[in-house]
């Protein structure tokens, strides 16, 4: 009994180390602007949405009395980061998903070492890989456009989704394809047909994970743009006014930033563990 | 049934459909990771800078034996490896043992766990933004929660003897859970037979937690040890938005440092030189890893 009393106490702690920031930065994002520098901190106070107003420029006259500069350039960035993380996920999904069926299927020579190949490139440290990537492409005239992050973050997916896939596909059993090829099906429609409605929680998962990881990425964003084809992440990050740093906006910034992504997290959650490894993990 | 002609139709479309469906992932990878760390190892010997424009000239291994002779480079090795043991090691701890805490389902079970493992899916630059709003020294909401325990005022971000544990903690903060996650996901795969076999010979506790608990969640243990030292050994994010390496340079990790070179500094033909010392690194952690993986999927 003592014992169940400590642990409901112990993971009820937990749970207020791992929540009690987040709600934080939320609360913050509605704050006064007053509010949120008061000491002590205020844990009741009267909500306001001019940071959301002026973050996406509906009250852009109230954004100088917080000191900022020019419009918010939130908005079309935001936008950026729902085209980019979007598009390259698409790519990354859709080629992770046909080289998984192929080596769940099919033998393929050095297939073990073709695998973990795959898997190393998403071991490198992306510093590593920036500093040739961001050489290339200014030859190359993709830097700060939308294609060349798209490609970036599809690659950096790419190994990521064929392991997580080949788990999934493996799991279905060859019998549904046989018997529809036995049925007159070509194995390429049979793939098509059968193959994919079968996978296709694991494709839904696999795209979640892949998402997630483009629309929090920074680094590459943070080298490899600056304007045009920036994203959200790098420009919360850079939200100033001249009266110090705005941490309302910056708050409200965050907020609809994480929102996605927290019920994407609940969407996912029972492909948690499998999605982190690799697909290491199978349950 | 199936007559020779067939059998060899069959193949040819086997074959072309294996081309087809692996060809482009293996041309992507190529092209847009190997081809452009070839390109580096090039670069690395030379003076190449993208920021001044004069002519190349090759200085043969003078790149790496800078690096290598820089007695700072070797500090910033030190500060990472710190800051990767404190943070792994609590993070070890802190996940295993909530992991053990979670073992019995109980009512919200789904729900409170679910929601503990939000930190690790949000992005570090801006777990790293609102950490900082967190550590302010005078409005901040950690300096507000020590005073009501009688706790002085920390400076935790320019505190030069603190900012690396800060940085740990924010760490710890969100990649618990992932110790955590894959501790539980071990321990709710122990068969429940062995304990009850364990519990007619009367065992003790902690006979159970040594001979069944342990040896059968380990292998998942180090797997999740192994991910989180190859993540934190690259930390970036994290440093560059809550101290870009200082105060001083007591935060300054061997990624922040390389930033620095290769994009502050615009020293690309040694910053290459030094990104494949540290890809040497990570390559043979990321084998010992490769390896285990290999070893738990047979």
């Amino acid at each position: 009994m003592v014992w169940k009393v400590a642990k409901g106490i112990l993971i009820a702690l937990a749970l207020v180390f791992f929540l009690l920031p987040i709600y934080w930065i939320v609360a913050t994002s509605f704050k006064q602007w007053p509010d949120i520098f008061a000491i002590p901190p205020k844990f009741v106070f009267r909500g306001t949405l001019v940071h959301y107003l002026t973050l996406f420029n509906i009250r852009p006259e109230e954004a100088a009395k917080f000191g900022q500069v020019g419009k918010s350039l939130f908005p079309p960035r935001f936008l950026n980061s729902i085209v980019i993380a979007g598009v390259s996920t698409v790519l990354s999904v859709a080629l992770g998903t046909f080289s998984a069926y192929a080596f769940s299927r099919f033998r393929v020579r050095g297939e073990n070492d073709l695998l973990f190949f795959i898997l190393s490139t998403r071991m490198l440290p992306p510093i590593v890989v920036g500093i040739p990537f961001f050489v290339v492409y200014r030859a190359l005239g993709l830097i700060d456009t939308h294609i060349g992050l798209i490609l970036l973050y599809m690659t950096f997916n790419l190994s990521f989704a064929v392991w997580l896939m080949k788990g999934f596909i493996d799991e279905i059993p060859r019998e549904f394809e046989e018997a529809a090829m036995v049925d007159g099906y070509t194995r390429f429609e049979a793939f098509f047909k059968v193959i994919l409605p079968q996978a296709l929680s694991g494709i839904a998962a696999t795209a979640v994970f892949c998402l997630i990881a483009a629309w929090n990425e920074f680094f590459f964003a943070l080298i490899l743009t600056s304007e045009k084809a920036r994203t959200a992440p790098p420009s919360i990050a850079a939200i100033q006014g001249t009266s110090g740093i705005n941490w309302g906006q910056i708050a409200a910034g965050v907020t609809v930033f994480l929102l996605p992504v927290v019920v994407f997290t609940f969407l996912v959650r029972k492909y948690l563990a499998r999605g982190l490894t690799f697909g290491v993990i199978k349950r | 049934m199936k007559d020779g002609g067939k059998l060899y139709q069959k193949d040819i479309s086997e074959y072309r459909m294996k081309l087809l469906f692996i060809g482009p992932t293996i041309l992507v990878l190529i092209v847009m990771n190997v081809f452009p760390l070839i390109w580096s190892l090039g670069l690395s010997f030379t003076n190449y800078s993208s920021l001044v424009s004069r002519k190349i000239s090759f200085v043969g291994f003078a790149n790496y034996a800078r690096i290598l002779s820089d007695p700072l480079i070797w500090k910033y090795f030190q500060i990472t490896a710190r800051l990767v043991i404190v943070a792994v090691g609590v993070e070890f701890l802190l996940g295993f043992g909530l992991a053990l805490l979670l073992k019995e389902r109980f009512r919200g079970w789904g729900l409170v766990t679910t929601l503990m493992l939000i930190p690790m899916m949000l992005s570090p630059v801006v777990v790293g933004l609102f950490w900082t709003f967190i550590m302010d020294a005078n409005f901040g909401l950690l300096n507000f929660l020590f005073s009501l325990f009688g706790f002085r005022r920390v400076l935790w971000l320019t505190d030069p003897k603190i900012a690396l544990y800060s940085i740990a903690l924010v760490d710890i903060w969100m990649w618990t859970p992932f110790v955590m996650l894959i501790s539980l996901t071990g321990l709710l795969a122990i068969p429940q037979s062995l304990y009850e076999a364990a519990d007619i010979d009367m065992a003790s506790f902690w006979f159970k937690f040594r001979r069944i608990t342990l040896p059968l969640v380990s292998p998942l243990l180090i797997l999740a040890v192994l991910f989180r030292v190859i993540d934190a050994f690259k930390m970036f994010d994290l440093v560059f938005i809550m101290t870009g390496g200082g105060p001083g340079d007591v935060t300054e990790t061997i990624s922040m440092s390389l930033y620095r070179l290769a994009f502050n500094k615009f020293k690309t033909g040694e910053s290459c030189a030094m990104a494949y010392i540290i890809l040497i690194l990570v390559i043979a952690l990321s084998n010992l890893l490769i390896r285990w993986i290999q070893r738990t999927r047979a």
